[in-house]
């Protein structure tokens, strides 16, 4: 119904992903959403890390860096700064984002930066062997967590609303219309936006914890999950287990390559 | 007369299909079941064209064509 070739290199599938992984759900879904913008494939510039969602940058047909590991922020500033105009969008994952690239994550959310970052929350370093990452839940199992895991883990998208971002989104690969749509309002918005969306790993998380084959794994999501609607009416103990999806936060706020941009000029016609 | 229902296209790209079952737990109708590595079309005379299939296939392995 949707023609994907035009956005895909397409001698580059089939994908990477294992069988049952949600992140080519995310990906169609982010190149649904790109068409809904209008903008052209030369605007826009996808930078990713490393990770098994990083590799998404291959299968597409923009202007790609696939870059070093939880820097994909940091490079991708260094693009919004040289080339204010373009639509710079982040892949990333959840090791990537919160462990490795944690500081670049909220001190890009704090400048607030015109980025889009496209976050996703597998609960595990999926492609380096199933390690624990920060967002892997208490009393999980991972490769490096045999007898379950002893840490709490991260609110990315609560981190990312903490720090200053203007627009803050989770969304789930169960439900990848409202994920078109959510996307859609990150590209567009000016500023540092984070789309968090939460993906199976059956493969590394799944198997070790016995949650049942991708597919079981994307079913189970709508049963935790709850809208934001829904969760504002909800007691905070109700919702210790549930994923809140929606978009939890949208507000405007000065944007930091204009204002760079400004400074510079002030600063230009002072020394003329 | 009885009608004659056109039937609508699902067509399965096997060289992209991974056998995930992704396709099979979205249909409504269980038009989609898996008989070996990839997804096969069991009922197509079911299929309403909905493309939650297509939607939620993560290998693009799913064309559906709707008969208008």
């Amino acid at each position: 119904m949707f023609n994907y070739e035009k956005y895909l290199r397409m001698d580059k599938l089939p994908l990477i992903w294992c069988a049952g992984c949600g992140d080519g759900i995310v990906l169609k879904s982010m190149l649904r959403a790109i068409d809904r913008t209008g903008l052209s494939k030369d605007e826009i510039a996808m930078v990713s890390g490393i990770g098994c969602s990083s590799r998404l940058t291959g299968y597409v047909d923009f202007n790609t860096l696939h870059t070093t590991h939880g820097r994909a922020i940091a490079y991708a500033t260094g693009i919004k700064m040289v080339k204010p105009e373009m639509t710079v969008i982040v892949v990333t994952g959840d090791g990537d984002a919160t462990a490795i690239g944690g500081n670049h994550y909220i001190h890009a959310a704090r400048r607030n930066i015109d980025l889009t970052v496209i976050l996703f929350n597998n609960h595990i370093y999926g492609m380096t062997g199933g390690q624990v990452s920060p967002t892997t839940p208490g009393g999980f199992f991972a490769s490096t967590a045999p007898y379950g895991n002893q840490d709490n883990a991260f609110n990315i998208s609560g981190l990312a609303q903490a720090a200053g971002a203007s627009f803050v989104a989770r969304g789930t690969v169960y439900d990848a219309v409202k994920l078109d749509r959510m996307i859609e309002k990150a590209i567009l918005k000016k500023g540092f936006s984070v789309v968090e969306v939460m993906t199976p790993c059956p493969t590394a998380f799944g198997r070790r914890n016995r949650l049942g084959n991708g597919a079981k794994m994307i079913m189970d999501l709508k049963k935790v999950s709850v809208s934001v609607e829904k969760a504002a009416k909800m007691e905070v103990e109700e919702l210790n287990d549930k994923i809140v999806t929606g978009i939890l936060m949208d507000v405007d706020k000065p944007e930091y390559t204009e204002r760079y941009l400004k400074l510079m000029e002030k600063l230009q016609n002072q020394s003329k | 007369m009885e009608k004659t229902k056109k039937l609508h296209k699902i067509e399965i790209i096997e060289e992209l299909c991974k056998g995930c079952d992704i396709c099979v737990q979205f249909c409504p109708f269980d038009v989609l079941a898996m008989n070996g590595p990839v997804v096969e079309v069991v009922n197509l005379e079911k299929c309403t064209a909905c493309g939650l299939c297509e939607l939620h296939c993560p290998d693009f392995a799913i064309i559906v064509t709707k008969n208008k």
